[in-house]
């Protein structure tokens, strides 16, 4: 039943029908509603959990680690410059091969100060060893959330489930929060094998001498690779139980004969949508939504690219003197076809700047244009020093 | 598919004001969506929220810079620069004033301003100078566009007890204070009628 809710709150409710046993948060600014709603929740008696208030990002990330380690299932969210004082403990988690899931209200990082979305956050730790999954709207950052704990218990890998900040957390839209009885069928109990246990002690994430880190590090990044059936068989599964799917590692949308296509990460998919039938643009498109950007999924995005002319990949955050960071891996990806689309990429929606419906004839513009570099798409020029126009 | 922008200041509950109105929607099973434009937030800073309406999910996330309406929550709004901006041809702007619509529209030089009292409709029933129920109530009777009883069953969900009796109350003297219907058009009433 579609209910009339905002984005975190909706979170929460869908985090406390996973049943954490833990969860800890850093309860203020770049703090969503997502953990304090989970509190009101705990307070209230209808979620019992052990609700951790901790003094830093630091020890949010610490405290779930530790509790994922003992066995629990456990919880945090974050953003922006929370997302970076975690970064050392993401990698640690990710390196264990704890299983974890986040959320990440996706928000910019200062310098200069933004309290508004883009994705710079969540692709700064994009090489933490973590699984990302991107979500559209607030109802595929709920069904994520739940799929994202089956993922990490049966990969042993943690999960960032991204959501765009404000344009998602802070949206009120209809929601469908499923029943706890089809969520506690999904998740069953979890028995973490190498749960920590004092009578018969272990040792993770040791000095691990130049003799053993290589193979460390491939078996994380095939640890990774295998995790995309995982992924796909989650989002199946789900859907047959509240009729939802989300593409598995991605999702395409509108004409089957389109020889362009554009790629996008997250909210901006329902503006793109939007403006495509309303527009309907000379030459038909189609929208390449890559819900899981970690593992990356080479293989699928051939599948639905093999025969295009264009592609347009459309970021929500830079590689400041490099340029676009999906995009790259789009290039890497595609230059394995045996024709290879022209690729143009450019970032939109930076820092919270507002993505118009008129993106959509301003990323088609990009197919004419002989200058195929990385821009960022909306800057206002006027507003730019001379020496950097 | 309605677009409407609210407009008010950081304390008036603007941003309730815009998920009431997106909520009470889903209690005629149509659809809504509302989002805040939020800046660095604190009490008395103008502040803007957005509403969509519609028969159908609604997709696009993009800020309203057409809106067929605007609610604004403080009069003295009205002469900030962007408030009125996008207002759509014909679109009418219900305002916070203690002033009546006639002499708002003079002062403005338009024709489609309405005013409501509604703060100190909110003082009086509520026994606080939040405006933001009362102004939702008047909008609806003005456009048609949701049953009052859909804001009703929206406020319950939020409220409980006195605060709900009170702004129940108050919802309906406030929308007896303004001509029913003047804004009704085909595109506000529901498709399903």
């Amino acid at each position: 039943m579609l209910q009339a809710l905002e984005g975190s709150q909706a979170i929460a409710r869908t985090v406390a029908l996973c049943r954490p046993q833990v969860v800890s948060a850093y309860p203020i600014t770049p703090q969503t509603h997502i953990v304090e709603n989970i509190s009101k929740l705990v307070a209230d008696g209808q979620f019992n959990c052990e609700f951790i208030s901790v003094e830093s990002e630091f020890s949010a990330a610490s405290v779930a680690l530790g509790a994922a380690m003992a066995g629990s299932r456990a919880y945090t969210a974050s953003a922006s410059q929370g997302i970076l004082l975690m970064a050392e403990v993401l990698y640690n988690i990710a390196g264990m091969r704890v299983p974890l899931v986040m959320t990440c209200a996706n928000r910019a990082i200062s310098a200069p100060l933004s309290i508004w979305n883009d994705q710079q956050d969540s692709m700064a730790v994009r090489d933490a060893g973590w699984i990302q999954l991107y979500c559209a709207d607030n109802q595929e950052a709920v069904d994520t959330t739940i799929q994202a704990y089956r993922i990490a218990e049966r990969t042993e890998l943690p999960v960032m489930v991204c959501m765009d900040g404000f344009t998602l957390t802070h949206t009120l839209e209809g929601i469908d929060v499923p029943e706890q009885q089809q969520v506690d069928d999904f998740l069953p109990p979890y028995h973490f094998q190498r749960a920590l246990d004092p009578r018969n002690p272990t040792s993770i994430g040791t000095l691990l001498s130049p003799d053993f880190y290589p193979e460390a590090r491939h078996s994380h990044h095939q640890a990774l690779l295998n995790a995309a059936a995982e992924i796909i068989a989650a989002d199946q599964d789900w859907g047959a139980v509240c009729g939802r799917s989300y593409g598995g590692l991605l999702k395409v949308i509108g004409a089957a004969d389109a020889e362009i296509a554009i790629i996008c990460l997250g909210s901006v998919l329902g503006t793109l949508e939007a403006a495509l039938s309303e527009m309907q643009p000379q030459r038909p498109v189609k929208l390449i939504h890559l819900r899981t950007f970690r593992p990356f999924p080479a293989e699928a995005l051939r599948q639905v690219c093999a025969g295009l002319s264009d592609v347009i990949v459309l970021e929500r955050a830079i590689a400041p003197g490099s340029g676009g960071i999906v995009g790259l891996e789009v290039v890497a990806a595609l230059s394995q076809l045996d024709r290879v689309p022209r690729v143009h990429n450019c970032a939109a929606g930076l820092g919270g700047r507002d993505i118009p419906m008129e993106i959509l004839p301003q990323l088609l513009s990009m197919i004419d244009d002989e200058d195929r570099s990385f821009r960022i798409i909306d800057v206002d020029v006027s507003k730019l020093p001379i020496e950097d126009r | 598919m309605l677009e409407i922008r609210i407009h008010g200041r950081g304390g008036q509950g603007n941003v309730v004001a815009a998920y009431l109105l997106a909520a009470a929607a889903f209690e005629v099973n149509r659809y809504g969506q509302a989002f805040p434009n939020f800046g660095a937030e604190r009490r008395g800073a103008p502040v803007v929220a957005f509403v969509r309406l519609a028969d159908q999910p609604i997709r696009r996330r993009c800020q309203v810079r057409s809106p067929a309406f605007l609610i604004v929550q403080d009069e003295a709004l009205l002469h900030v620069p962007g408030v009125l901006d996008g207002l759509q041809a014909g679109g009418g702007v219900l305002v916070n004033s203690n002033h009546s619509s006639e002499q708002l529209n003079a002062q403005m030089q338009t024709n489609n301003l309405i005013g409501l009292p509604a703060t100190p409709l909110a003082q009086q029933i509520l026994g606080r100078p939040v405006p933001n129920t009362a102004l939702l109530a008047a909008f609806l009777a003005l456009t048609d566009m949701l049953p009052q009883e859909a804001l009703s069953k929206a406020l319950s969900h939020r409220f409980k007890g006195a605060v709900l009796e009170r702004n129940l109350q108050l919802i309906n003297v406030a929308a007896s204070q303004v001509p029913a219907g003047q804004w009704k058009t085909t595109e506000t009433v529901a498709e399903a009628e």
